[in-house]
């Protein structure tokens, strides 16, 4: 055993780990919505009415297909099937895209109407829809923050892939990424019902 | 580190010559070495600090300094104490250089990953060093960064909370690697109930780690937002719930407690056995007692808010959750003492140490258990009190468990040894003096002086004096020691393999060890931790 | 199966995977139009459950690893739930 040696599984075991401090990282957030949920469950319901339900959905569609593709990519790798393998990266990265270009204009409009951290107009709205939509702002805001990283590692991964980096005996690289890209979906899966479905 | 072309071993093997050989190096041992000089460095910083706050207090008034310097001071203190020193004390020094070596591997599971967190340390040391010099005002909101108060002041405090954050970061990454090493690592017939107590402890810290520690990272990045977009989620005029906020706060804090507590037990289910020659008596209990500790740890962290106004319910809960970790921490004290029965004890420094260690901590954590009573603990919040009970489990357990390593490993790592009469000196300075500033300030406490203040009432004037001259003696021990470590593991006697007979895997190899550590046979291993039989210590 | 790797999942699984993770979608969107009480919030959660077990158990290949990665994933889960319950404790009760 020299001191560099090769260990995929606990390469993997180490990628979940951090995993797990990502999830820890998001639940400070969803314990604040779970308290104030319990503490303002009308004002939820009618903050959440404001939220618009078609980007909601549209970007859970994007992310999901997404979280496809990438697991097809490392079933791809696995299989020796390079090209395939670098599609379905791309395609990834090109719906992590989609998803921000999403953001983008769905925040913009909210803005638009005077809602956002800080803002007059949200505090005349009372206090618990303020609270609502600070948390909506900085969840979303920390996910958005993820898919960013997210992409950014899958499209490194698709370069080394290129270039014979990351091959079909030795793809834990790209393993490893497609795990954090299916944590961002985890996030989002939680994300979208509690803040855009609340009756 | 000029001296150090006298050394052999990982000092001179390296890929990269001269100061690129440390700045990048992947190697356990160096980023250990480097971990450990940053942690003294801050330590000789907030040692420094506390004495300043300890010579405010001398008299009734202001002596020193005003109440703004007051209030800065004790925050630096607090950050540079907790933050970096105590939770990467022993962890990142003494686990980087020896988990490593106690498992029988060539080095962590991510040896990059090891030199990026420490790059995060450092990252997060300039920051505080920013947040201090930078202009705007030294942070006044005390290490804890409690709402309403750090969303409102007017210092840095966007600075030091990223800083916490970024230490919080390189604290995660080497409990990720801790935890994977441990898993993946172990070398042949290294079974679970071989691993020495040290790795044990390690491995139940490093998940702490892992687990609580993005806690602090959510709770400062929102106090920062907070004071960036003023969007009130800990103003409960705006629909927020300051409360809520301490709640985070301490669901990472109180379990960061056991971060700093944890590996100094280990460190001392180490020493005990070596110099009593007795193997560890109840090996499994401490094993798991271990676990249990960072279990309970993750429970009880709402025992810092029984004054805040949370709901009695949840008083009751935790107050009668945190009795159980008593539980576990007794089973350790019992043990250690267990295996001092009828052992063949000798003296030397590191033991004194470790002997230290339990005197203080079982003080330290009797104190505890009435401040985890709800209601003596109504009385004592905020006094006084509770900075003695804190320090002394931080400082006289940590701390002493770190001053333990650091006498007991060290010369393994320099290949030289400091001088033992000279070491006892600083060990009995630095354990009267701690003893009296602390147990000054509890009693002080009792009587109810309020923690905190740069002023007091002239009653408590006597109990001052006596903690703040007892901070001159613990200042004393601290130089002694230091300087005694300084000059022997530079210019010291050579030492051999085994100084302590020690039966844990590092003390089979040469001292300084080598950079693989185990030369180019992989270690098997067919024995516990603490069988001594046929284990010789090395004459020097 | 060499020591490093898994064997590959077939395309035909997670295409499945992901259908079914669809139709939970639309299910999800159905029930919140429903006014059920408290339960829509409950019946929410239930559902991303589902598709977040059906994530981690496929996606990321959790089915595959040792027990080592399930015991883990334990581990965080049963901490993260002391970490809200315990927090009620104080909320609820106030």
């Amino acid at each position: 055993m020299s001191i560099e040696h090769r260990d995929d599984t606990g390469d993997r075991f180490g990628m979940w780990l951090f995993l797990y401090t990502e999830v820890i990282l998001f639940s400070g957030l969803f314990i604040l919505y779970a308290v104030s949920l319990a503490n303002y469950p009308e004002q939820f319901s009618q903050a959440s009415h404001k939220l618009n339900i078609y980007f909601g959905t549209v970007n859970t569609l994007v992310l999901l297909t997404s979280s496809l593709t990438i697991a097809l990519a490392v079933s791809a790798i696995q299989m020796g099937r390079i090209k395939q393998t670098l599609i379905l990266c791309w395609i990834t990265v090109g719906l992590a895209i989609v998803f921000l270009i999403n953001k983008y204009f769905e925040w913009s409009a909210e803005i638009g109407h005077g809602i956002y951290p800080g803002s007059e107009q949200l505090a005349e709205m009372g206090a618990g829809i303020t609270v609502f939509f600070n948390l909506y702002y900085f969840t979303a805001g920390l996910h958005g923050l993820h898919v960013l990283i997210g992409a950014t590692l899958i499209g490194v991964v698709a370069v080394m892939t290129a270039k014979g980096k990351v091959t079909s005996d030795r793809y834990v690289l790209l393993e490893n990424s497609a795990l954090y890209w299916h944590l961002v979906d985890l996030v989002w899966i939680f994300l979208f019902p509690l803040y855009y479905l609340i009756l | 580190m000029n001296e150090t072309t006298t050394y052999t071993g990982f000092w001179q093997e390296s890929p990269r010559p001269g100061i690129l050989g440390w700045l990048l190096t992947t190697d356990h041992k160096r980023i250990g070495i480097m971990y450990l000089g940053c942690i003294i460095s801050m330590f000789i910083i907030g040692a420094v600090l506390g004495l300043a706050l300890r010579l405010e207090l001398i008299a009734p008034g202001p002596t020193i300094m005003g109440p703004q310097t007051y209030n800065a001071t004790f925050t630096v203190h607090g950050i540079i104490m907790i933050f970096m020193f105590l939770i990467p004390s022993i962890p990142a020094a003494f686990g980087n250089l020896l988990l490593p070596l106690h498992i029988g591997a060539r080095d962590v599971s991510f040896p990059k990953l090891n030199l990026l967190s420490w790059y995060c340390y450092m990252a997060g040391l300039v920051l505080v060093i920013f947040a201090m010099f930078g202009g705007g005002g030294v942070p006044d909101t005390g290490w804890t960064f409690y709402v309403p108060f750090s969303t409102q002041t007017t210092t840095n405090v966007n600075l030091a909370a990223f800083a916490a954050f970024m230490l919080g970061f390189s604290s995660i990454l080497t409990g990720i690697n801790f935890v994977t090493t441990v898993h993946r690592l172990r070398c042949e017939g290294m079974k679970w109930g071989r691993l020495p107590l040290f790795v044990w402890t390690l491995y139940a810290t490093a998940w702490i780690q892992v687990l609580a520690t993005p806690m602090i990272g959510i709770t400062l990045v929102l106090v920062i937002l907070e004071r960036t977009f003023g969007a009130g989620l800990f103003d409960a005029a705006r629909g927020g719930d300051p409360i809520l906020f301490q709640h985070l706060f301490w669901i990472y804090s109180h379990p960061a407690v056991y971060i700093m507590i944890l590996p100094g037990m280990g460190v001392v289910s180490e020493m005990i056995p070596t110099f009593a020659r007795k193997p560890l008596f109840g090996y499994w209990a401490m094993a798991l007692s271990s676990l249990a500790i960072a279990f309970a740890g993750s429970l009880v962290w709402a025992h810092h808010m029984y004054a805040s106004g949370m709901s009695d319910l949840a008083v009751l809960v935790f107050s009668f959750l945190t009795f159980i970790v008593a539980i576990p921490s007794a089973i350790k004290v019992f043990n250690w003492i267990s295996t001092l029965h009828k052992g063949s004890i000798e003296l030397a420094p590191p033991m004194l140490f470790a002997l230290a260690f339990i005197f203080n901590f079982a003080i330290g954590g009797l104190g505890g258990l009435a401040l985890g009573a709800a209601a003596s603990d109504i009385h004592l919040h905020d006094t006084t009190f509770v900075v003695g009970h804190f320090h002394y489990v931080m400082f006289g357990g940590g701390g002493f468990a770190l001053f333990g390593a650091m006498h007991y490993w060290l010369p393994k790592f320099t290949g030289r040894m400091y001088n033992h009469k000279v070491a006892a000196i600083g060990w009995a300075l630095l354990f009267v003096g701690f003893n009296i500033t602390y147990m000054a300030m509890q009693a002080v406490g009792i009587m109810g002086m309020p923690r905190r203040y740069y002023d007091y009432l002239p009653e408590f004037h006597t109990l001052n004096l006596v903690a703040t001259i007892g901070s001159w003696m613990l200042a004393a021990g601290l130089i002694v020691m230091f300087v005694n470590l300084w000059q022997g593991l530079r210019k010291g006697a050579p030492i051999g393999k085994n100084p302590w007979g020690g039966a844990t895997l590092e003390w089979a190899i040469p001292s300084p060890p080598p950079l693989d550590n185990f030369g180019p046979e992989d270690p098997v291993v067919t024995k516990g931790p603490y069988e001594f039989k046929g284990v010789v210590a090395d004459e020097y | 199966m060499s020591e490093h790797t898994h064997e590959p999942v077939p395309y035909r699984t997670f295409i499945l995977i992901w259908v079914a993770l669809l139709v939970l979608t639309a299910i999800t969107i159905a029930v919140s139009r429903v006014d059920l009480g408290a339960l829509n919030i409950w019946v929410a959660l239930g559902v991303a459950s589902i598709k977040s077990s059906l994530v981690i158990f496929v996606f990321m290949h959790l089915r595959q690893e040792s027990k080592l990665f399930k015991i883990g994933l334990m581990v965080m889960l049963s901490i993260l739930a002391i970490f809200i319950g315990l927090t009620f404790f104080d909320v609820l009760y106030r």
